[in-house]
């Protein structure tokens, strides 16, 4: 088994051995924006792993909202896969409105 | 809001009008006045999630059937250059689409039933994309004129009161820019080339100037839903102040490519500080709209077929997925 199958395996919530499943979480600082990964808890459900989270990361008022989201729930892309998912994007520099030569005397664009 | 988290219809529509003065309502107004953004789990009236669900998945929809006109000239782009350029122009309202389509999931809709709203006509999409692309030219006239037209009502929704949908527009605003100037680039190229050319681009700018004005809505008089829509900020500046907004910034620089915009009544307000124009032809938006534009069948045609002819990919997809977890139980 690979580590991304080791990762995909598993219910949400289940106990393998005695440690608690870890959770990642997310703090909305205010509305308007989007929630931001801040970190991770311990906890034995996501209901437990939400007061846990309130306690560790929003002690200064950090945020007005949580989310809480399994870790092994989470797909994630592998480092070594960086180049190979990323780099196509590198030499399209007609994306960007930078590659576009507009007179000067032209406003607003 | 249903437990499922589905909207619910008229009912709660009346509901929600009755329970204008409810202490709910009168908070959420409160936030609203406040400048305070509308997240999902927060309360709001009935009325502000369908009036959402409306625009959200209709701007959805626009994205997506607005990927036809210029498909239809990736083909034949005249080199390798603005095949490119269309290619990710032309992916980028793509993903605009599927932006959307998300941040309006997160109102209780599905994305099955939306595209089954697109597809029955329940639902509609910008009445500008029912007009053909018949010259290369169109690709110019599009990217400047219906892009702008884009942007100048877009840039406001960046502060829309519903956050979901502020921060699609914040990433589609930001990817705009570039559709925008390589439509002008062609517009450059053509207006200044030969003179078959120059009378491409000229008739370009006579087919696509008056339909790019109706993209703003009926004026502010006859828009239904502006009123509300203003006091909930879904809506941030009115559609004849928008359109005028267009007109003054874009006439300038058709002069600049010399060509001529179709209206005789169109002259500087030294007075008002804006440009005075000419009558729409707002017979011809609402026939356009209602269905009976050059293009609507093909495009809805074009639409069906792409999600039918995706279907057995849909359906093999999740065959998989199911066998690989009876496998694995």
């Amino acid at each position: 088994m690979t580590s991304k199958e080791r990762q995909m395996k598993g219910k949400k919530g289940q106990i393998t051995g005695k440690e608690w499943p870890l959770y990642e979480v997310f703090i909305r600082s205010k509305n308007g924006l989007a929630h931001k990964h801040v970190g991770s808890v311990h906890a034995t459900d996501s209901t437990t792993a939400l007061e846990a989270a309130r306690d560790v990361y929003t002690r200064r008022q950090e945020g007005i909202s949580l989310w809480v989201v399994p870790s092994r729930e989470i797909t994630a892309s592998d480092p070594e896969d960086e180049g190979m998912l990323f780099e196509p994007a590198k030499d399209k520099i007609y994306r960007h409105p930078t590659f576009y030569k507009i007179p000067k005397d032209v406003e607003y664009m | 809001m249903t437990k499922s988290g589905k909207p619910k219809s008229t009912t709660a529509m009346t509901e929600s009008i009755t329970g204008k003065d409810s202490p709910e309502a009168k908070a959420f107004q409160k936030k609203i006045d406040a400048d305070i953004t509308i997240e999902p789990k927060d309360w709001m009236p009935e009325a502000y999630r369908h009036t959402l669900i409306r625009q959200m998945s209709q701007h959805a929809h626009s994205e997506i059937v607005g990927m036809l006109p210029e498909g239809n000239w990736i083909g034949r782009a005249p080199s390798l250059r603005r095949k490119m350029i269309l290619l990710a122009k032309v992916q980028d309202e793509a993903g605009h689409g599927l932006y959307l389509y998300s941040a309006t999931e997160t109102l209780g809709i599905s994305r099955d039933q939306m595209i089954e709203q697109l597809h029955s006509g329940s639902a509609k999409y910008s009445s500008i994309f029912n007009y053909p692309t018949l010259t290369w030219a169109d690709m110019g006239a599009i990217g400047w004129l219906v892009d702008g037209a884009a942007i100048m009502n877009q840039v406001p929704l960046c502060r829309t009161s519903f956050g979901p949908y502020a921060r699609a527009m914040v990433r589609i605003c930001k990817e705009e820019s570039f559709h925008q100037r390589q439509g002008y680039e062609i517009m450059i190229a053509m207006a200044h080339g030969s003179p078959a050319q120059k009378v491409m681009a000229q008739s370009a700018i006579d087919r696509w100037w008056w339909p790019s004005l109706m993209m703003f809505g009926p004026p502010d008089a006859d828009s239904p839903h502006s009123a509300q829509s203003l006091k909930w900020k879904i809506k941030r500046t009115s559609n004849d102040t928008l359109r005028q907004k267009f007109i003054d910034v874009t006439v300038p620089q058709a002069e600049f490519l010399g060509l001529e915009v179709p209206d005789p009544d169109l002259k500087w307000n030294k007075k008002r500080d804006h440009y005075d124009f000419g009558e729409i032809d707002w017979d011809e938006f609402y026939q356009v709209i209602s269905g009976n534009g050059p293009c609507n069948k093909e495009r809805l045609d074009a639409r069906i077929k792409a999600w039918e002819d995706g279907k057995w990919v849909r359906d093999a997809a999740l065959a998989y997925e199911q066998k690989k977890q009876a496998a694995a139980a």
